[in-house]
């Protein structure tokens, strides 16, 4: 019975069309290995406790030889989504975009819409600008308002033995390894790191939060 | 000789206008000098849970769902999350089947398909620690292990474990316990 079900967990994986590549490292056709291409999102209570802080990452599998050289787009927007009233729409944003060496941000702030489309909210009370850390350099942080941001390279904090969930799509395989293997082990990503007092984002109660990249048209 | 100083004196004073009125605000919003921050920005990606657009969302859909709004997800992806894990995992094969929180195919898709993190502002933030349940992500949260679990584990864990635990259980390097909190590059 335990053979047939594993048999048939391995046969309904391989039929599945999808394939898990990992916590969202190139997910969709359109973004993989491209500048836009969230590789993971984070958001937890600060050393502080009064504090939250949000994690974005992008351009996932860099090696350390390439790290280096790696930049964040100008025209791509990182944007933090904030909802506070539990309808999954955003009530407030905290945006974040590379210029000229720098990254700013803006927010937590209400954005000027919902939806796919933003602009840059660059007249909020609520803003600070940070030096990228160089690859090899130790991190800079920038604090203003209670706020903290750090923009750069930092080692992909996501693990999973993808290369043997990927031996099992292939049918290769009908189990995972003991002890497994990291695939991400070695690799890095450019991080934006932005921690916020809990009072600008609701204060008390849950939030749903998500994080978009978009591009300049 | 006069005219020159004059106009060098107005030159002054308009410098010492836009000057001024640059420096009432910040660097940041130096709008003389300051970067261009002009301009519509639209969606690519997003992503609010790990790995559910990876795990739940067919093969041709996946663009699409990265600019499909949250409020939107549910009603556009729901019965297609539920058919792919009824399809993925056994745990899942036979009515009445649910996962370790109680959650058959349907209120569990129907969690996963609005595709945002909640987080609490009240305490301990974790996907999952053996007591809070999707409070947050923290960095060293296993979380692939816990979504292998909610897919194969079945009631209690016990079910598929071959296919329900990855075995990396930390990542390769130590987080720090200060801000940025991510480790340093390799």
């Amino acid at each position: 019975m335990k053979t047939t079900k594993k048999l048939f967990a391995v046969t309904a994986v391989i039929m599945m069309v999808i394939a898990i590549i990992a916590a969202d490292h190139i997910d969709a056709p359109a973004v993989q290995g491209g500048t836009s291409d969230i590789t993971d999102f984070y958001a937890f209570q600060g050393e502080d406790s009064n504090n939250i802080a949000f994690v974005a990452n992008l351009q996932g599998l860099l090696s350390p030889g390439a790290t280096a050289a790696a930049t964040f787009d100008e025209n791509v927007l990182i944007e933090f989504n904030i909802d506070t009233d539990g309808d999954a729409v955003e009530d407030l944003v905290i945006q974040a975009v590379a210029r000229d060496g720098k990254m700013y941000v803006f927010g937590p702030d209400v954005p000027n819409g919902t939806g796919l489309n933003s602009t840059i909210l660059s007249n909020s009370l609520n803003q600070l600008s940070v030096d990228m850390t160089p690859y090899g350099q130790p991190a800079i942080v920038e604090s203003a308002n209670g706020m903290m941001a750090f923009a750069g390279p930092r080692d992909d904090p996501f693990f999973m033995d993808f290369a043997q969930y990927g031996e099992i799509i292939a049918g290769n395989a009908t189990s995972f390894n003991n002890p497994g293997s990291d695939t991400f082990a070695g690799t890095n990503v450019l991080s934006v790191v932005v921690e916020v007092p809990k009072t600008m984002i609701g204060g008390t109660g849950t939030i749903n939060t998500w994080v978009e990249t978009k591009r300049k048209q | 000789m006069n005219s020159n100083i004059f106009k060098s004196l107005i030159a002054m004073a308009v410098i010492a206008v836009a000057f001024t009125s640059c420096s009432d605000d910040d660097d940041v919003m130096d709008q003389m000098s300051g970067p261009d921050f002009s301009g519509t920005f639209v969606q690519q990606d997003q992503m609010g849970r790990p790995a559910v657009n990876t795990v739940f969302v067919s093969g041709g859909s996946k663009d699409s769902f990265n600019v499909t709004i949250p409020s939107q997800q549910d009603a556009a992806f729901q019965s297609m999350f539920q058919t792919n894990l009824e399809a993925l995992s056994p745990a899942f094969a036979n009515p009445g089947d649910a996962n370790a929180l109680g959650q058959d195919a349907a209120t569990f898709t129907g969690l996963l398909a609005t595709d945002v993190l909640n987080v609490s502002l009240d305490g301990t933030t974790t996907f999952f620690d053996g007591t809070n349940v999707l409070t947050g992500r923290n960095l060293a949260d296993d979380v692939i292990t816990v979504e292998l679990l909610l897919i194969f584990g079945g009631e209690d864990f016990s079910e598929n474990p071959g296919l329900s635990n990855d075995n990396v259980d930390a990542n390769d390097k130590a987080f720090e316990t200060s801000f940025p909190y991510l480790a340093s590059p390799w």
